[in-house]
């Protein structure tokens, strides 16, 4: 036993078949499969394994000011990071190292990338198309929808082809929707729902929502699909999950072709290597090129198949673009956490026109510009309790302010793509370690002037979108001020050249035989749909190829 | 606007009483309502669980009645029940914020006692205890759990309070929205306009 009475057993697995280290979505996926099938299966997590029943707790967190404590008990020196490029990258704001990864805090949206997204290259929209297309990774969409348990609808008319109905039937429309219709109708702008990996109803032996409205960043009925459920399911199948011990590199053999060991530290300061004939790294866009680049030796100098000199290159995010406003009337906004209504009608043709009742709102235009898609919020404004908590009055005057601040907002946000950019990446900070002794991650992020462009296109339909409703336009979220959506992608891209991409389409590393990432780092384009279900999808991918190789 | 056991039951839930632990804890409410600590005379009693030298549970939902009735607003009634079930419970369940509140009392109890002709906070009359407060510095301090006096007056007691009456459907309603943030009112209520 390691660890002293009463710790986990956190020594190595005296025979692993596979070893997945991360358990967000891709791991506990990966873990799931494979145990499933019979496989011995070890997983390795940096975080801990957090109490299902904290999430109330973590809830008022997020909630209350005044609690240094983050919600995921996140920060400090483990999590420490640099950011020196253009643009400061606040990787800490919304990832999660523990079991289920970041679909604790994340939104839970989950849309399947559009066909064009495989070939932007042969669009003219980039360096490079995917090495596999939208029908391969269509059976896996269709699985990890299942996984996930995705409520949605077949309503989409800008989406690619399905060939099977949602797992969950869709959350209705919301009376702030029901505001946006007739402006968009009068635009030609065409509202669809949100496939949410949220249950509408129960599924999978987890209830359905039940509205406590703090979706982000923390859902405590656990409706919300967070991946600790599947690392769950892969132990009932035999998987291992150690916790707490995060891998600082992983070791190969003589010649440098296959990974022998992962290196991982546990909380009493113990190092250990866990053997295993398959390794599957899973640790997201900027932890999976850190274990990478950490993990450099003699005959991977540069670090760990990293002979393109490729492991952190092409960093890519979402970038936010919003506008705000009120009306004069009631529009309900706060009495739940999701969307209900997007719309992807400028995704493929960003440069379209919108044209209302008084004539041309936003003219057509040529320039350069990438997918964007748009969501109507149902929760623009700020949140009565939020407001009351930080209020500098009381008693009727903090109700009369309230009652004044709270009821009449709207606002239309957005998530634009970035084109991928070698000058874009995540690399070490020799400079700085983390608690065990491992250089940093730095991201170095910028934007690129068809982003910028892109933003002010998504800006202007959204304050056409506004104006039809007769709103008054409150603020905006533009090039200048947008923000990532913390979905890191990229850094390890998918080709069929070793010299232009990190692993192949079985989503295995070029150099390493054993090596398997499953990840968005993968992704060879970002698109501009929420990544997690092409996450998933990659995953169960990546997992079935790993069984074959077993 | 009526404050009902349910709003002092969501209320709880809200903050992650009831639920988990939260049945035991109710069972043994009532055995500390009349708490070990300071009597009502003001003299403390002993206690193996409770530290002397703090106020006790009792004295801390007291304390937050009082500060009810300065931060809570006039259009709400049934607040001593609310409170004292709300407050209670949390209070029991979670040995580290009945801590921190009791510090938060005494603290506030300390500056009573300098600035006012009186012992502690929920003595003075009505009419003081929002003067006393705003002396603090509790109306414009940031709450903070280890933060100074006023913070974690601010945090303990006033925000404590507020956020049970603000995540509450009644407390919601009150402001336009009956299912808020940190109630799980379902998912109905987005969908209704204004008239529904």
């Amino acid at each position: 036993m390691n660890g002293g009475r009463g710790s986990p057993d956190r020594t190595p697995s005296p025979r692993a078949d596979a070893c997945v280290i991360g358990s967000g979505p891709a791991g506990a996926l990966v873990a799931h499969r494979l145990a499933s099938r019979g496989y011995n299966v070890v997983v390795l997590e940096a975080g801990p394994r957090f109490d299902p029943d904290s999430r109330t707790d973590r809830m008022e967190r997020a909630i209350r000011p005044g609690d240094a404590r983050s919600v995921w008990d996140g920060g400090g020196e483990r999590d420490a990071f640099s950011s020196s490029g253009e643009r400061f990258y606040p990787l800490n704001a919304a990832r999660v190292k523990g079991v289920g990864g970041s679909t604790l805090h994340w939104q839970g949206m989950v849309m399947r990338l559009h066909e064009s997204d495989f070939r932007r290259a042969s669009r003219g929209e980039g360096d490079a198309d995917w090495p596999v297309d939208y029908d391969d990774l269509r059976p896996y969409y269709v699985a990890a929808e299942e996984a996930l348990g995705v409520a949605g609808s077949d309503d989409n008319p800008f989406g690619p082809p399905r060939e099977e109905p949602f797992p969950l039937p869709p959350f209705p429309p919301s009376h702030s929707d029901s505001l946006f219709a007739p402006a968009c109708e009068r635009l030609g702008i065409a509202m669809h729902s949100v496939p949410n990996a949220r249950n509408s109803e129960a599924y999978d032996g987890r209830s359905a929502c039940v509205g406590y409205g703090t979706c982000q960043p923390v859902c405590p009925s656990g409706a919300k699909y967070s991946a600790d459920v599947h690392v769950r399911k892969a132990e009932r199948e035999g998987a291992r999950m150690i916790d707490r011990a995060p891998v600082g590199r992983l070791a190969t053999g003589r010649g440098g072709d296959r990974v022998e060991a992962a290196v991982y530290a546990t909380p009493d300061g113990t190092e250990h290597r866990q053997e295993a004939r398959q390794f599957v790294v899973a640790c997201g866009g900027v932890e999976t090129p850190r274990l990478l680049l950490l993990s450099e030796n003699d005959d991977h100098p540069d670090g760990l198949a990293n002979g393109s000199g490729l492991v952190g290159r092409y960093f890519m995010d979402h970038l936010f673009a919003g506008v705000f406003g009120t009306l004069d009337r009631p529009t309900r906004q706060n009495h739940v956490g999701f969307l209900t209504s997007e719309t992807h009608q400028f995704y493929d043709a960003p440069g379209r026109a919108v044209e209302g009742p008084d004539g041309v709102a936003v003219p057509a235009s040529d320039a350069d510009l990438a997918p964007f898609k748009l969501e109507f919020f149902n929760y623009a404004g700020p949140s009565p309790v939020d407001l009351a908590l930080s209020a500098d009055e009381w008693g009727d005057d903090l109700l009369a302010s309230l009652r004044d601040a709270y009821g009449n907002h709207v606002g239309v946000g957005g998530l634009v793509a970035q084109r991928p950019r070698r000058e874009n990446r995540v690399t070490l900070d020799p400079s700085r370690t983390d608690d065990h002794g491992n250089p940093v991650p730095d991201i170095q992020w910028s934007l690129d002037a068809r982003a910028r462009r892109t933003i002010e296109r998504a800006n202007a339909v959204q304050r056409a979108i506004l104006a039809e409703m007769g709103a008054e336009i409150g603020g905006a979220v533009g090039p200048t001020d947008t923000g990532p959506a913390f979905h890191h992608m990229g850094t390890t891209r998918m080709g069929t050249d070793p010299d232009e991409s990190v692993v192949n389409p079985r989503l295995r590393t070029h150099e390493v035989a054993n090596l398997t990432v499953a990840s968005s780092s993968v992704f060879v384009t970002g698109g501009a749909m929420n990544p997690t279900l092409t996450i998933a999808a990659l995953a169960l991918k990546a997992a079935d190829h790993v069984a074959a190789d077993l | 606007m009526e404050l009902t056991r349910r709003d002092a039951l969501a209320a709880l839930a809200g903050a992650g009483i009831l639920g988990s632990g939260g049945a035991a804890a109710l069972a043994r409410e009532r055995a500390d309502a009349d708490g070990p600590g300071r009597s009502e005379s003001g003299q403390p009693n002993q206690s193996r669980s409770e530290q002397p030298d703090l106020p006790s549970t009792a004295a801390v939902v007291e304390t937050l009645v009082a500060v009810a009735g300065v931060v809570y607003p006039s259009a709400v009634d049934g607040v001593r029940e609310f409170v004292e079930t709300f407050a209670r419970r949390r209070l029991e369940a979670d040995p580290e914020h009945r801590r921190g509140a009791r510090e938060a009392v005494a603290d506030l109890d300390a500056h009573v006692v300098i600035s006012f002709d009186a012992e502690r906070f929920r003595d003075l009359d009505p009419e003081l205890r929002e003067e006393a407060l705003s002396l603090v510095g509790t109306r414009t301090a940031e709450p903070a759990r280890d933060g100074t006096a006023a913070e974690r007056v601010r945090y303990y007691l006033v925000n404590d309070l507020l956020f049970a009456l603000y995540s509450s459907p009644t407390g919601g309603r009150l402001v336009g929205i009956e299912n808020p943030q940190g109630h799980s009112g379902g998912i109905e209520s987005y969908r209704r306009g204004p008239d529904g």
